[in-house]
């Protein structure tokens, strides 16, 4: 009897802790949220008020038709576009060299393939400003080509890949080549059935990346209508600095669609963090 | 072997390598050398670049601004480090159990690890208003007149360090709870059996045994602390006076804004040596309390 209730009593306490933890984590997009119901004149009230007195989604109109510098909806769609442009280019161009690098044979293979692992070590600052200025030698600047273009190198990328394509058995590949087919085949029927569980994991978190990135699209972009949400957030923000209704607002749908892709995926956004660990 | 052999195999292994490479020499490789290169000269962008030598690296190092951007980052890591490893490490186990609902809390937790750092950095800046932000109308319940926060000199670069705090937990708490449930339990009820308490266990248990992992982490939020960007640009965009700057910011306004390409490729490759050094210090330094034998 005793220790049912002693175990019951560390039950109560675990929850209550955990969710007095969850608690603190959250605030903030409660206070978001109950922000962005909010009128105008309703923000800046004291004491402050969790439930607005009168909810109201004005805020939500206003952003997607007030004169900004760039429609909300638009820069939603933009941000898309990015994020489903650079996923692919990724996703293609590091599958196939990964494959090259782990299962081709030709001369200077783990020389290139260290070379490459060599470049994770210098920061993106130092590239940064040449990319820039690669971009406006092919004329590239305030294109979405021009910002998903560099993503065809991803050194990161090439190790997750690598590392897992390596793991596939020979076997596989020998019956193929029995088969009469190719590298090609080989790539298309064993690599990418094979590897889609770290395909996808990569594909998420580049997606995330892509969506939530503000550097490069700040110099990159700077043609209103090309703005991603994250330009589009910060020019509210600089126009409409005090009107925090409407920037709390943005902010949530802002974060809509990437906590729809999370909770759809889950467990690759998970594998993606313990295994790859060093980007987020 | 697989590609065949002759010129129609190294045609095929071309084919898959081109992307890759055509990224690596326009993205990576060539850039690394020019951004060396511009290290060393004076460019407006429109003007031919002129050749200085080792002018931009004598006036960095001599300069005020760089001196406060060091100590500006240092603040940072200093604060950051330790209360970010204490609460995810924290975090990590009060997930480390089977209980109802454990999905819900991971992903409550994980919440800020999706926001983007634009939306995260326009939550903060509102919740540490200084009259409005939830943050001082809490204290304010306790009879803590709360800081100025952003706006306070001393008390911005704290209130940057509270938003990525929150905003990372997650995301190593992931790390540390693959970590945690590789211990093997036996070592606990060994432990146990001998009346160690849940603290002893903790610090001779769990604490050496998830070290590679803290070393990981130590490792890579090092490496990311000198390169925090849009948190800074956003919430305080640098100031009150400079007491947030800090060296990507930098890098951005000299490059970007005042079209100082040489001298920003300079402070990058400042960036670089430091983040370089730090780490090889830190690989060092790791045998001394890094477990990576049991």
């Amino acid at each position: 009897m005793m220790r049912r209730a002693i175990v019951a009593l560390r039950t109560v306490s675990f929850y209550l802790v955990i969710s007095a933890v969850a608690l603190v984590m959250i605030l903030p997009f409660l206070w978001m949220i109950s922000t962005s119901l909010k009128e105008h004149e309703a923000i800046m009230i004291l004491p402050i008020r969790w439930i607005p007195e009168k909810v109201s989604f004005q805020s939500y109109r206003d952003i997607f038709s007030i004169s900004t510098m760039v429609p909300f909806h638009r820069a939603a769609l933009n941000s898309l576009i990015v994020s489903i442009m650079a996923t692919f280019v990724t996703l293609v161009s590091t599958s196939m060299a990964a494959f090259a690098l782990a299962k081709l044979d030709f001369k200077h293979r783990d020389q290139l393939f260290l070379v490459f692992l060599a470049t994770m070590m210098v920061p993106g600052a130092v590239t940064m400003i040449p990319n820039y200025l690669v971009l406006r030698s092919l004329r590239l600047l305030n294109t979405f080509t021009g910002l998903v273009l560099p993503s065809i190198y991803n050194a990161w990328a090439l190790f997750l890949l690598r590392q897992n394509i390596k793991a596939i058995p020979e076997a596989y590949f020998e019956a193929v080549l029995v088969d009469g087919g190719t590298a090609f085949t080989m790539y298309r029927h064993i690599v990418l059935p094979l590897a889609k569980p770290i395909l996808a994991t990569l594909g998420v978190l580049t997606f995330m990346g892509t969506w939530n990135d503000y550097l490069w699209p700040l110099i990159v972009l700077s043609d209103p209508s090309k703005m991603t949400l994250t330009l589009a957030l910060n020019n509210l923000n600089a126009r409409w600095g005090e009107h925090w209704e409407m920037l709390m607002a943005g902010n949530l749908v802002s974060m809509v669609p990437i906590i729809i892709v999370y909770l759809a995926a889950q467990k690759y956004f998970e594998t993606g963090i313990t295994v790859g660990g060093l980007k987020a | 072997m697989y590609a065949g052999r002759g010129r129609r195999g190294s045609l095929t292994i071309a084919v898959f390598l081109l992307p890759t490479i055509v990224g690596f020499i326009l993205f990576s490789f060539t850039p690394i050398l020019r951004s060396l290169y511009l290290s060393f000269t004076s460019w407006d962008i429109l003007q031919p670049a002129e050749w200085v030598g080792i002018e931009n690296y004598r006036q960095l190092l001599a300069s005020e601004e760089f001196w406060r951007v060091v100590g500006n980052t240092a603040e940072y890591i200093v604060l950051y480090i330790p209360l970010m490893l204490a609460s995810s490490l924290a975090v990590a186990s009060l997930l480390n159990r089977r209980f109802r609902g454990v999905l819900v809390y991971k992903v409550l937790f994980f919440l800020p690890v999706l926001t983007s750092w634009v939306a995260g950095s326009l939550i903060w800046r509102w919740i540490l208003n200084y009259r409005y932000g939830i943050v001082n109308v809490l204290l304010g319940f306790v009879g803590i007149k709360g800081p100025a926060w952003l706006d306070d000199r001393l008390w911005a670069m704290p209130g940057i360090v509270l938003a990525s705090v929150w905003k990372d937990v997650g995301f190593f708490a992931l790390i540390f709870l693959g970590a945690l449930k590789g211990i093997n339990t036996d070592y606990y009820e060994a432990a146990a059996i001998d009346g160690a308490t849940p603290w002893q266990r903790f610090r001779h248990i769990t604490l050496p045994l998830v070290s590679p992992t803290t070393f990981f982490v130590l490792v890579t939020s090092i490496i990311n602390s000198f390169q925090v960007f849009a948190q800074v640009m956003i919430m305080t965009d640098a100031g009150p006076a400079g007491a947030t700057q800090v060296i990507i910011e930098r890098i951005y306004r000299y490059a970007f804004q005042f079209y100082k390409m040489g001298y920003a490729s300079t402070l990058s490759w400042v960036l670089f040596a430091m983040v370089f050094v730090v780490t090889y210090i830190q690989w060092h330094l790791q045998k001394r309390w890094v477990t990576y034998d049991a």
